[in-house]
């Protein structure tokens, strides 16, 4: 079995597992926790295709997914879509956004292309809170049906979709970092300057990550709307989806997707147990705390420590 | 004129400096060229400009008869213009042997990976950094860098090859070895614009010279007479 499909297979069998074992507890808690863990695991794999892979720090995150969830909301309100059809609609308008804050803003570098990508979610949202038909700044409800084909149970269903995008969202990863695109992508980390003189089309392949990252970070917001049956903006496009994706990557490590998987759950775990337990405005302290932590201990994250432990134990 | 490189008039100013003006020069298939001038002297805005990195610059640059007018530096790459920097830019994620797959991976068309990887492994054979070939650059000598910089320039076999300030910083015998994996690579045919400022190796490689001072060619033709002319000595040796 060739490497790929293995990590396919692989990704099925844990799904599976998952979805059997959020059965056996049958609590519709688990499957709302469940539904988060899995929307920030997509969330910091999709950001680490374009910061990780090819070193562009995107703050914009909160724009790509909040354009997603307000897709949904638009189709559902003028055409009454289904559910499914608005991710795949979502995963198109944040790819084209993605493409188009591309165009504008990937000539610049480092920090400059970081404040860029931030004014986008700032101008998004501006549109959106002036935007009557997508409910404005007193924001828009959505009306959750019962159930979903074989799920007698929405949260069930929502649980399934996005692990279906999570996983998606990691065999993208996976197969973009064996290809010749994620070859170009690492060499513009490494040196843009050098990349562009051994051939790569350097913006071409910026462009390309972007609308890859976008798309994934629309589709992880789309079912948002039905996840929490009321948007408004302040919610979409929340800081708070930006600092999460940033945070989680940055603490499993952004070598690969592995990291940001690692990241996400472990933090999101961590939050969702913080918000039963302690207090939901803990969330944003814990990342707070635990990225000091990395910066100043780990700075290559959990995947750097696990290299670094391994060899230390090669050379011993 | 069947010249590799044609440079017409070529001038670049960066606001109220002038860096090149009116440079003109050109460099025939095969042939290898010695460039040399003061620091300053705008030698390398001459490679960035013709590079494509300075893009908007006076004059003409033709490349096997084509203008490069509007070319990007990878349009330029993967039309057989390579270059190397004066300080090493290795990709330091990748290993020594994917460093040099990379421009054989963006050729037009793309070399496939298994091609890619034989001819980049004959590439590293050729500059004798084989035995390094899963090495990562970090752990790579100063001469070693310049090795594999140069295994990556000729990967695509270039018709022209800018060295830029190849041998800086190596020693009498690294720079010996530097020397003798250009005029191996000038032996298949592809043509070497040297920039250098060690002496014994811009006279020991190149057939011509040009010398720049304060952004003007000053002069130009065998090495032994250009480096004996007045303005010379008095511009760039400075006695």
């Amino acid at each position: 079995m060739s490497r790929p499909l293995r990590l396919n297979v692989g990704l099925a069998a844990a799904g599976v597992a998952l979805i059997l074992i959020l059965r056996l507890i049958d609590n519709d808690y688990a499957w709302y926790t469940g539904y988060v863990i899995l929307q920030y695991v997509l969330l910091a794999v999709a950001w680490n295709i374009l910061a990780g892979y090819s070193g562009y720090v995107n703050f914009g995150t909160a724009a790509f997914f909040a354009a997603g969830a307000y897709t949904t909301i638009l189709l559902t309100k003028a055409l009454n879509l289904d559910l499914l059809v608005c991710v795949l609609a979502a995963g198109l308008v944040s790819g084209a956004l993605g493409l188009g804050m591309g165009w504008l803003t990937l000539r610049l570098r480092g920090v400059y292309f970081s404040i860029a990508t931030l004014s986008l979610a700032v101008v998004l949202q501006t549109l959106v809170v002036n935007w009557p038909y997508a409910g404005g700044s007193s924001g828009a409800y959505t009306m959750r049906p019962q159930g979903y084909a074989v799920f007698g149970n929405y949260s069930e269903f929502l649980f399934v979709l996005m692990l279906v995008l999570a996983l998606g969202g990691i065999a993208v990863a996976a197969g973009i970092e064996r290809s010749r695109l994620g070859l170009g992508l690492a060499t513009i980390r490494d040196d843009e300057r050098a990349a562009a003189a051994a051939g790569v089309p350097t913006l071409r392949l910026k462009l390309i990550a972007t609308a890859i990252s976008g798309g994934m970070m629309g589709m992880a917001g789309a079912p948002l709307p039905y996840y929490a049956s009321y948007l408004n903006p302040e919610a979409a496009f929340s800081l708070t989806h930006t600092i999460n994706a940033m945070a989680m990557t940055l603490i499993g490590g952004t070598q690969g997707w592995v990291g940001p998987v690692i990241g996400a759950t472990l933090l999101s775990t961590l939050q969702q147990g913080a918000t039963v337990t302690i207090s939901s405005a803990g969330n944003l302290l814990i990342v707070g705390g635990v990225l000091i932590l990395f910066v100043m201990l780990a700075p290559k994250g959990i995947l750097g420590l696990i290299r670094a432990w391994r060899g230390r134990g090669d050379t011993a | 004129m069947n010249a590799v490189l044609d440079v017409r008039g070529l001038g670049k100013t960066f606001g109220g400096f002038t860096a090149l003006n009116g440079i003109a020069l050109t460099v025939a298939p095969g042939e290898r060229l010695g460039l040399v001038g003061p620091n300053g002297s705008g030698k390398s805005t001459f490679v960035n400009c013709i590079a494509g990195d300075f893009p908007d610059h006076a004059g003409v640059v033709l490349f096997r008869n084509r203008p490069l007018a509007g070319l990007k530096p990878h349009e330029r790459a993967r039309l057989g213009l390579s270059r190397t920097f004066q300080l090493p830019r290795p990709f330091r994620s990748l290993t020594v042997l994917e460093n040099v797959t990379v421009p054989l991976r963006f050729s037009v068309p793309p070399l496939p990976v298994a091609d890619a990887r034989a001819r980049a492994r004959a590439c590293l054979e050729r500059v004798g950094l084989q035995d390094k070939a899963h090495s990562h650059p970090h752990s790579l000598t100063q001469v070693d860098l310049r090795k594999l910089e140069l295994a990556r320039a000729l990967a695509p076999e270039p018709a022209l090859l800018i060295a830029d300030e190849v041998m800086a910083g190596l020693s009498h015998s690294e720079v010996d070895q530097i020397l003798d994996l250009l005029f191996a690579l000038n032996g298949d045919g592809t043509a070497v614009i040297m920039i250098e400022h060690v002496m014994r190796a811009i006279t020991a490689f190149s057939q011509r010279l040009a010398v720049f001072v304060a952004g003007r060619k000053i002069v130009e033709g065998d090495p032994q007479t250009v480096l004996a002319t007045p303005e010379v000595e008095a511009a760039y040796l400075g006695t």
